[in-house]
């Protein structure tokens, strides 16, 4: 195994030669075993949550294949969530680490947070519907833009809104648990708002489909 | 300063990165959508079950790679100059191995799941994708990241603040494509 592309350069250098600067503990976070056995867990218990939005997906499988603009929103949808939920935890979790954050509705960072990330949604969920229109008809669907747009806007706003309360819910726990919500919460978000994301888009193909 | 963001600064601040992870979803949208790829997921029962396991796992494992990675450049543990150094290789080598172990686990899931929905699924098919996909994008995933890491802290570049966007776009493009391969080795080799 080479390391891949640029990375292989560089290949032969002796390793062992500032053995003394390290100290046990450094190392011990840096260790094969370590990772691998600390992320495969975490990993295979997303991977099994993810069989949900995996099975969602498989059973819309006539409808995928026969209107492609459906195909081309999943990615978008799935990712801008996760974008989405890692913005507002990012930003929750600085202003808790300043010591600036209450947790109410009132508090004008939070509202300046969520009116940001529902505008994000707004901009971004439009764009899809239109792109996904003129892709599809590319690839051969016939999937008119009106349905596609109330599909990605509607299930998109709905998303964000979902998204805004589970980060936030996020954050709140990890703090309340004492983890600090920079390491706990992005994992957590990303991986529930792409399950959340297919449930939602998938409800609201079967509504207007 | 950073609270005092208005909800303005913080869209304009945004936008950039979300409307890149946008084009770069549409990519892999349409790579899904194309005759050819529809063709694989008629073929093949399972492939849309696995597909957004397979997506979030490279997330997650190059992910936390970059993260790692930035960390260590921050503290000083891993020199700005790409050195294959212990440290560097053994995030490395174990990245990788997630990535392969947990692809392995999600073709053995999504196959339970077909059989538990009465459909019929073939094991070792899935597991050749998989493993074709896992390891192609393990090749693309470690080339760009590493390269963007050492290349971009050279000239300043925050690392934290590049990985995110950088696991999302490439991961998201090549992860349907390298999909897409490992159906065609499949079907040449069974």
């Amino acid at each position: 195994m080479s390391g891949g592309g640029d990375a292989s350069h560089g290949d032969r250098v002796p390793d062992d030669h500032h053995g003394e600067e390290r100290t046990e503990d450094l190392l011990a976070e840096w260790t094969v075993g370590g990772i691998v056995s600390t992320l495969v867990p975490l990993l295979v218990a997303m991977s099994i949550l993810q069989m949900v939005s995996g099975t969602v997906l498989e059973s819309f499988e006539e409808q995928l294949l026969q209107y492609p603009s459906l195909l081309v929103v999943v990615p978008v949808m799935i990712g801008t969530a996760g974008n989405l939920g890692s913005i507002m935890c990012a930003r929750l979790s600085t202003l808790l680490h300043l010591g600036t954050l209450e947790f109410t509705p009132a508090n004008p960072d939070i509202r300046a947070n969520v009116g940001a990330v529902i505008g994000l949604a707004a901009t971004v969920f439009v764009l899809l519907g239109i792109a996904s229109w003129m892709i599809g008809r590319l690839l051969g669907g016939s999937l008119g833009l009106g349905r596609i747009l109330v599909i990605t806007v509607v299930s998109g706003m709905l998303l964000s809104v979902w998204v805004v309360l589970v980060s936030t819910l996020a954050v709140y726990v990890s703090y309340q648990l004492g983890y600090d919500p920079d390491d706990t919460t992005i994992p957590v978000v990303t991986n529930v708002c792409d399950i959340t994301g297919v449930l939602i888009l998938f409800g609201v193909v079967a509504v207007v489909l | 300063m950073v609270g005092q963001d208005s909800a303005v600064d913080v869209y304009r601040q945004a936008l950039p990165v979300i409307l890149v992870s946008l084009v770069a979803g549409l990519f892999a949208g349409t790579l899904l959508g194309t005759e050819t790829m529809r063709e694989g997921i008629r073929s093949v029962p399972g492939i849309l079950l696995l597909l957004p396991a397979f997506l979030a796992t490279r997330g997650g494992v190059y992910g936390s790679l970059g993260a790692r990675l930035s960390s260590g450049l921050h503290q000083g543990l891993i020199d700005p100059h790409f050195e294959w150094n212990d440290r560097l290789r053994n995030a490395v080598v174990a990245s990788f191995l997630n990535g392969m172990i947990v692809s392995v686990l999600i073709a053995v899931l999504a196959w339970g799941v077909l059989l538990v929905l009465g459909r019929s699924g073939n094991l070792l098919e899935l597991i050749i994708i998989l493993v074709v996909a896992a390891l192609l994008s393990a090749f693309a995933m470690l080339g760009v990241l590493l390269t963007v890491l050492f290349k971009g802290y050279r000239r300043g570049l925050d690392p934290d603040n590049v990985i995110g966007p950088v696991v999302t776009t490439v991961g998201d493009v090549f992860g349907v494509v390298f999909l897409l391969i490992g159906i065609e080795v499949a079907g040449v080799i069974l």
